[in-house]
């Protein structure tokens, strides 16, 4: 006969505590999320309507007005950034997955570590004296190079841990056919590991999408439209910030809309990610 | 087993120029990881269109003979090979010899099926061709479907083509990983343990498999399993300890090996 003994009575007891605090700490990392959401949509569900996606910012302290040169902004300065980190990422992760051990490659993994732990503030530094300094004056472009420095290190590091999960075989495979090494990697690895590298860059995407300080002094922020790339442009993490320390009410509750628009921004970023990591695991 | 070794060689690859003979000389060949000396001076002659089959116990060093038939050794970080290999006459190693052409003539087929994760059906067996540089004005249609039809694949694929390669069975992939090797038309196919996944009715296709495929294309299979050597190979090695030490036809070394470590080894004292 089964005898419930003391042991057995300790270790449901053991297991009921431990997975309580488990659980209390899942509620605890989600309830500032959640708090946050809330909070936002409270503030800034009120002042979203079609006038604040299609119009651009009215003068100070009149209300109305919107942000849509500010999304559009943003947009392009995703956009721009992506440009610039996501090549330069891919290549340079399938560079240190390739050659793992060369001296080279141990410099750019520790250098892009380091990167990826600076303050994006000097990032935005950098910017200003490569771009904003010699050509005189703020521009998307400035603001798209921040961004796109900022980018490289995730997805460098995320497009070498991807490629290197690729079974050795596969790669064996292409090359016994007499398919030589580069066109192995462009023709079976990286459509192999493709799903993986956009989650990286879906992430690195997201979180530059809400940096504000490596666009203080580079892509500067605009009340007007502007498409041409050497001008000011406007961006919405700088919009929040300016409405949020104005005086005027009415811009408070835009500066809430804005938070929520971007919040929403990243969350369908992240979202899109989470699609193509479920198509990996599908392909496995 | 004698059934098999007789069955008519259909000849599957039309079109394939007689000339290249597919034979292949070895010459005291040695082989490194790093410091770790796996392969002593072998030399050994492997006959054109025949099946030769190399036995040995676990880590004497046959896999990796059969990786530097066609350079793949020198992909490991620090393994390095010393010696000729002659393929029909020409030194696989000599300077200036680009390995991506050796290994376009010597194929490979791996112990695990390895199909393309991304590609179909289709795609995974005109890879070779599509992907080989060469630009080919021949219709890869035909390519496709005379490999798979020699792999003995193409009634059970012709109507899903555009699946996934990885959809197949485990034997039906082996089968797809040959149809690859045997598109882009080598001399010599490897097969390195290619029945070690597989169940024994897909192990016995194979098998008759290579038998037939001996007919335009030079075999040399690697094994653990004694009996699959006797039933397929012309000609058997037996390594040990990284070095050859005894090579003859299939029915002599498995009834009177002149070497007392080969007798020992096939009727099962060790390994």
């Amino acid at each position: 006969m089964i005898s419930a003994g003391r042991a057995y009575r300790r270790r449901k007891i053991t297991n009921a505590i431990m997975s309580a605090a488990a659980a209390l700490c899942t509620l605890v990392v989600l309830l500032p999320l959640f708090v946050i959401l809330l909070f936002l949509i409270r503030q800034g569900a009120g002042s979203l309507n079609r006038e604040f996606f299609t119009h651009l910012p009215g003068a100070a302290g009149e209300p109305g007005g919107g942000m849509a040169n500010a999304i559009v902004g943003s947009l392009v300065l995703i956009g721009l950034a992506a440009s610039i980190g996501v090549p330069i990422g891919v290549l340079g992760g399938v560079f240190l997955s390739e050659y793992p051990s060369s001296r080279f490659g141990h410099v750019v993994r520790l250098m892009a570590d380091v990167m990826n732990g600076m303050p994006s503030i000097v990032m935005g530094l950098f910017a200003y004296t490569v771009l904003v300094l010699p050509l005189r004056h703020f521009s998307a472009l400035a603001g798209g190079v921040a961004l796109g420095v900022m980018l490289i290190p995730t997805v460098m590091r995320t497009t070498e841990e991807i490629v290197r999960l690729i079974p050795q075989s596969i790669r064996e495979a292409s090359l016994a056919l007499g398919i030589p090494q580069w066109r192995t990697m462009a023709r079976i690895v990286l459509p192999t590991a493709a799903a993986g590298i956009v989650t990286g860059v879906m992430v690195g995407l997201a979180r530059i999408a809400g940096e504000t300080a490596p666009l203080l002094f580079t892509a500067f922020g605009n009340r007007f439209w502007n498409w041409d790339l050497l001008q000011p442009i406007a961006a919405l993490p700088l919009q929040v910030f300016a409405y949020a320390i104005a005086p005027f009410d009415d811009w408070h509750r835009q500066a809430w809309a804005g938070a929520l628009v971007l919040v929403a921004m990243v969350l369908l970023i992240n979202i899109a990610a989470r699609y193509f990591t479920a198509r990996q695991v599908r392909l496995r | 087993m004698k059934a098999l070794k007789t069955s008519p060689m259909t000849n599957h690859i039309a079109g394939r120029p007689a000339a290249p003979a597919g034979g292949i000389d070895a010459r005291d060949v040695n082989a490194w990881f790093d410091r770790h000396h796996v392969l002593h001076g072998i030399t050994l002659a492997i006959a054109p269109r025949q099946v030769t089959a190399v036995i040995g116990p676990s880590g004497c060093g046959k896999s990796t003979f059969l990786r530097c038939l066609n350079r793949m050794h020198e992909l490991v970080p620090g393994a390095r090979v010393g010696g000729q290999i002659l393929l029909d006459g020409g030194d696989i190693y000599g300077s200036g010899i680009d390995p991506v052409l050796v290994r376009r003539r010597v194929g490979m087929v791996f112990q695990k099926p390895n199909p393309f994760p991304t590609m179909n059906i289709y795609d995974n067996v005109a890879a070779g061709l599509r992907l080989g540089g060469e630009r080919i004005r021949i219709t890869l249609d035909e390519v496709v479907e005379r490999s798979l039809r020699a792999a003995a694949l193409w009634e059970e694929v012709k109507d899903r083509l555009e699946k996934p390669g990885t959809s197949l069975s485990g034997g039906q992939q082996q089968r797809l990983c040959i149809a690859r090797a045997l598109a882009v038309a080598p001399e010599v196919l490897l097969m390195d343990e290619p029945c070690s996944a597989l169940d024994p009715a897909a192990t016995l296709r194979i098998e008759e498999l290579a038998r037939q495929l001996a007919a335009d294309v030079t075999i040399v299979i690697v094994t653990h399993n004694m009996q699959q050597a006797a039933r397929v190979s012309d000609v058997t090695g037996f390594f040990l300890s990284g070095e050859l030490v005894e090579m003859g036809v299939t029915d002599q070394i498995f009834t009177r090996p002149k070497d007392k470590r080969t007798e020992d080894y096939i009727t099962g004292r060790f390994g």
